[in-house]
């Protein structure tokens, strides 16, 4: 766990982005994917929830389960419980029945709802299978949000727990192989430097430690707001939005000089509400773990211009 | 949503972000005034928590009467500043004193306030997902022994925690309880965040139809007989492969023993599935001016539309002020960078300033000069999109940007008077 024998981000087989609603997990998990095609690496990005914001994020139309080529190297995919037991049993158990698949994948797909941990497995196992038949160089999961986290990374070693015989049991090993590896599988947390976010982050990556065997890679926050002044400018611009400097301002400017004055005040107290946000989220994480910060795009609040923003951001550091 | 379009429109842009000539703030003050359940609701980081809380503070404070916010995620501080230390179901009264906070400064300033502000109660209490599914079970196990069975089952907590999506229907089942015991005149509840904001909404109906499902036929089968039928056989003995017999055999007798209260439940399930279409409830969808939440916004109040639940109000969260839009500010910005290019105006400026680095002060007028058309570009994307939600919901209500995150009471109670203007 100490930094220096980390594997890079990149290096890594197995991703899976996750953070708090809101924060911009599935932009971020667009934005490596995109980056790591862009360096040449086969890559698989794969949507856990199905809400559609991956294909919102890449503003392209719906996606399935079979993967589709968006760009030479670049692969997306949505996870879908009912096709992966499907593939699952076509290539594992070998059923002959084909024509029976249907309403048995349906009666399946509903046990598999109530029974802790066979959903999760089933989708995990899918991400863990195309890692372990190099089908890629990289996937990258646009995962659960914090609160399902670890119960989706978790579920091959919870169904090893749950099931004592079987075919399942026998294939947690693999994967749990796989996703306890750090040289391949890692977590990336997702934040915005809001109070909320970086809690939840703090608490997200000891239980990731603490309860799966799973690295947690680097955390990333998002939406860094811009630095506006240091020290000196600092106690300038105090100055300058001072009442008292109003005036003086006005007869440079205009009036409306105060909505420009009110304006930076605004977005200068953010950007110190970001820099104590952030300087705690270093302080609570465990020492070593990597933060990446990719600054607030004020041109576009979502969709593919931010997704190749949030790139090039994370590029210059990665 | 045609019939609600056009309700929510103003008087236009104005000239701060929150005031729409006073009309948004007294209807939503009639609004909450009318109801008697209200569901906050909306993406993940949007605000809800504060929302539900600040709508309950300045309902209390404003229109009176005793109102609870039940909430489900709370921030720390704001958790804390409540007064909501421990996790649980109690339930804990907002002292007088830091309500106070909500009350307006001058008569009359408050849409909807009574002459002397006083008399509300706040009381908050947090939603716990798991002592509400053990008492849902103690209410309806028919009897002791399947109560402790169930709740001794190692598969129980594992599968309240999933099935159904638990949370949500728990959520709602609190507010039917909340409600129907009548100590409350009004009961808001900030809901759990969810996969799928539609998992809310179809909750009951969901629980409902569990039991009249045939999963639950085939979960219990293996249980009450190994002499399976012809038509179950297939998947059987697939899923021993699978899964293994025994794994089969624990789920199996988990809902046999579910089943047991399949009556009180279905019809606890249909009973909260009718207050969501109730009259007395209205949903509040929250939402900040970003892509991803508005759009999440726009598909619960198309899904609440076809489901015949009241959409209530959008509170659009987090906004710039207005006054950043108009173009003479515009010019203002730009003439501040043109005086901080010019060394002698910046020269004369720092005399009269008393500032000692002429050069420091010409980096900050620059920056501030700068810095202002990010501002202006997201607030204008902001009126853009205020528009469009204008044209979709019955009534929009804005709160502007904080320079800070919401974690006492007076930041609770500044976006309640924001939410009231």
């Amino acid at each position: 766990m100490t930094a220096p024998t980390t594997t890079p981000l990149l290096q890594r087989q197995l991703l899976f982005v996750t953070g708090k609603g809101g924060t911009g997990k599935s932009t971020v998990a667009a934005a490596l994917a995109e980056l790591a095609a862009a360096r040449g690496l086969r890559t698989l990005v794969c949507e856990m929830d199905a809400k559609g914001a991956l294909a919102n994020a890449f503003e392209v139309g719906e996606l399935g389960f079979a993967p589709r080529e968006l760009r030479p190297g670049l692969f997306a995919m949505v996870m879908n419980t009912e096709d992966s037991l499907r593939e699952y049993l076509r290539l594992f158990v070998r059923i002959p029945l084909i024509g029976r698949l249907g309403p048995l994948a349906h009666t399946f797909d509903f046990v598999a709802d109530a029974a802790p941990g066979v959903k999760e497995i089933l989708a995990v196992g899918k991400l863990c299978y195309e890692v372990r038949e190099r089908h890629y160089d990289l996937v990258v999961v646009d995962a659960e949000a914090s609160g399902h986290i670890v119960a989706q990374i978790d579920a091959p070693r919870a169904i090893r727990e749950l099931v004592h015989v079987g075919m399942v049991r026998e294939q947690t090993e693999w994967m749990l192989a796989i996703l306890a590896d750090p040289a391949r599988t890692g977590v990336v947390v997702v934040t915005t430097p809001e109070e909320m976010p970086v809690t939840e982050t703090v608490e997200l990556v000891r239980s990731v430690q603490q309860s799966t065997p799973v690295d947690v890679a680097a955390v990333v926050a998002n939406r860094m707001l811009p630095r506006w002044f240091d020290g000196a400018e600092q106690e300038v611009f105090d100055l300058v939005a001072s009442p008292a400097a109003e005036p003086a301002l006005a007869e440079l400017a205009g009036a409306k000089v105060t909505t420009v004055l009110q304006a930076a005040r605004l977005a200068s107290a953010r950007r110190v509400g970001a820099e104590q946000h952030l300087a705690r989220l270093r302080e609570q994480l465990p020492a070593g773990m990597a933060v990446v910060e990719v600054p607030e795009m004020f041109s576009r609040s979502g969709g593919r211009r931010v997704v190749s923003l949030a790139g090039e951001a994370l590029g210059r550091v990665l | 949503m045609a019939a609600a379009a056009g309700a929510g429109r103003g008087s236009g842009p104005g000239s701060r972000a929150g005031s729409q000539a006073g009309s948004t703030g007294r209807m939503l003050a009639e609004l909450l005034a009318a109801k008697e359940m209200v569901v906050v609701c909306g993406s993940g980081g949007t605000g809800k928590t504060t929302v539900a809380a600040a709508l309950g503070a300045q309902v209390a404070a404003t229109l009176g009467g005793k109102v609870l916010v039940l909430t489900v995620d709370p921030a720390r501080r704001l958790a804390t500043a409540m007064g909501l230390e421990q996790l649980g179901h109690s339930h804990v009264r907002v002292s007088d004193d830091a309500l106070a906070a909500h009350r307006p400064a001058k008569r009359g300033r408050t849409a909807g306030a009574t002459k002397h502000g006083a008399g509300g109660e706040l009381w908050v209490a947090m939603l716990d997902t798991k002592a509400g599914w053990d008492e849902l079970i103690e209410r309806h196990a028919p009897d002791a022994a399947v109560r402790d069975r169930v709740l001794a089952n190692p598969l129980y907590r594992n599968i309240t925690g999933r099935f159904v999506n638990s949370h949500d229907y728990l959520a709602m089942e609190q507010l039917h309880e909340l409600h129907a015991s009548g100590r409350y005149d009004l009961v808001i509840i900030d809901t759990p965040p969810s996969r799928n904001a539609l998992d809310l909404l179809d909750a009951p109906a969901r629980m409902r139809e569990f039991f009249g499902s045939r999963l639950l036929r085939w979960l219990t089968v293996p249980y009450r007989s190994r002499l399976f039928t012809f038509a179950s056989k297939p998947f059987y003995q697939v899923a021993d492969r699978v899964l293994g017999s025994r794994f089969l055999e624990d789920i199996a007798e988990f809902f046999v023993l579910f089943q047991t209260m399949e009556k009180g439940f279905v019809a606890r399930a249909r009973e909260v599935e009718r207050l969501l279409s109730d009259e007395g409830t209205a949903f509040v969808v929250v939402t900040t001016a970003e892509t991803a939440p508005l759009r999440e916004a726009r598909f619960l109040a198309d899904a609440l539309h076809r489901r015949g639940m009241p959409l209530g109000a959008v509170v659009l969260n987090r906004v710039l002020p207005g006054d950043i839009r108009q173009p003479s500010a515009g010019k203002a910005a730009g003439k501040l960078a043109d005086a901080a290019a010019d060394q002698r105006t910046v020269g004369k400026l720092a005399k009269t300033l008393a500032v000692d680095d002429p050069e420091v002060l010409a980096a900050v007028l620059a920056r501030v000069a700068d810095g202002f058309h990010d501002s202006a570009v997201v607030a204008a994307r902001e009126a853009e999109r205020r528009r469009e939600l204008e044209a979709m919901a019955p009534l929009v209500a804005v709160v502007p940007a904080l320079a800070d995150d919401v974690h006492d009471l007076v930041g609770l109670a500044r976006v309640g008077r924001e939410l009231f203007r």
